[in-house]
């Protein structure tokens, strides 16, 4: 998929725009506990900053960026993740998925780094299959 | 905002919704069905604003009328651009189906409680009490809402997020286990 038409404004706008983009997506999933949002959210706007890179700069350089392979291996990371804190708790004598398990001394702290693990788990797995989809969507026009 | 602006921009974004609506029903050039589809979202997303759910409005912006509207134009990329038009006398039994279902749907909307009245059931239930007020002491966390989502219904969140991967992975072997073999056929 090349960029067909993509004038300079547009490239200088996005250009822009992605840090502004990536960082909200950042701050949406590590503020998910204070403010409205949190992992599904953070990775949907990461990743439609991503796809919106490849729309107007080409499927190409985003590969070169963010490469397919490493997201391969990213997405199941953030499932394991997520699971891996509830074996966590159940090794440590608590129910699965309670996070009080990760500080037994503190349980309010557990909670807080618990959903803060959980989140990032969540936001690495829907980040990587979105723009996993896009680029295999993407890709299939240059096959044919 | 006094309740009268409140309820003018509601009856907007609603008659937005309504045109663009009836618009993508008459277009036959899917390209352009798509991107109003995407303003459709897009307004979608405000109301969920308006309602002061801004984590769903968050989501609607972003995956409706940002990647899958990119997901579709893309598939449009492979396949045509235009729809067939539709015989006529399919027409007359759609539009029946449309207003029987629409019927029954504003029948049942119309046994809803009021938009926040305070005895609906959603905030009369002790569920909800119980979060709203046990919440801050279980997680130590303000935002209810990812208390509720991450830790009380940790267990679901660990299903959709295993839904959302198995979803991708099956995306994924569909169309590069396609390309695969279609690359191994050419080459030979």
């Amino acid at each position: 998929m090349k960029p067909r038409g993509s004038t300079a404004v547009l490239r200088v706008v996005t250009k822009q725009l992605m840090p502004a983009i990536l960082l909200f997506a950042l701050y949406v999933q590590f503020h998910g506990d204070y403010g409205p949002g949190g992992g599904f959210q953070a990775g949907v706007i990461f990743a439609a900053g991503i796809i919106l890179y490849a729309l107007v700069f080409g499927l190409d350089r985003a590969r070169r960026a963010i490469p397919p392979q490493h997201l391969l291996r990213l997405a199941p990371m953030g499932v394991l993740l997520y699971a891996g804190v509830g074996v966590f708790s159940l090794l440590r004598g608590r129910a699965f998925l309670d996070y009080s398990a990760l500080d037994p001394a503190n349980p309010i702290h557990g909670q807080h780094l618990g959903i803060l693990l959980i989140e990032l788990g969540v936001g690495i797995t829907v980040c990587c299959v979105m723009i996993l989809i896009f680029y295999a969507f993407a890709g299939r026009g240059r096959i044919h | 905002m006094s309740a009268d602006v409140i309820l003018l921009i509601n009856a907007l974004l609603l008659g937005i919704m309504l045109v663009v609506a009836v618009a993508m029903a008459r277009q036959r050039n899917l390209f352009v069905t798509t991107m109003l589809s995407s303003i459709y979202s897009l307004t979608t997303a405000c109301l969920f604003v308006l309602l002061d759910a801004v984590d769903v409005a968050f989501t609607e912006a972003a995956v409706g009328a940002g990647i899958s509207i990119v997901l579709i134009l893309s598939a449009l990329a492979l396949t045509h651009y235009t729809d067939r038009p539709p015989r006529p006398e399919r027409h007359r039994l759609a539009l029946l189906i449309c207003l029987g279902v629409g019927g029954l749907l504003m029948l049942g909307a119309s046994e809803w409680p009021t938009l926040g009245s305070p005895d609906s059931p959603v905030q009369s239930h002790p569920v909800t009490r119980h979060f709203l007020e046990q919440s801050r002491q279980d997680t130590g966390l303000p935002n209810v809402v990812t208390s509720v989502l991450a830790s009380y219904r940790g267990y679901d969140t660990l299903g959709e997020v295993t839904v959302v991967f198995t979803a991708g992975l099956a995306v994924l072997l569909l169309l590069w286990g396609r390309r695969s073999v279609r690359g191994g056929h050419d080459e030979t």
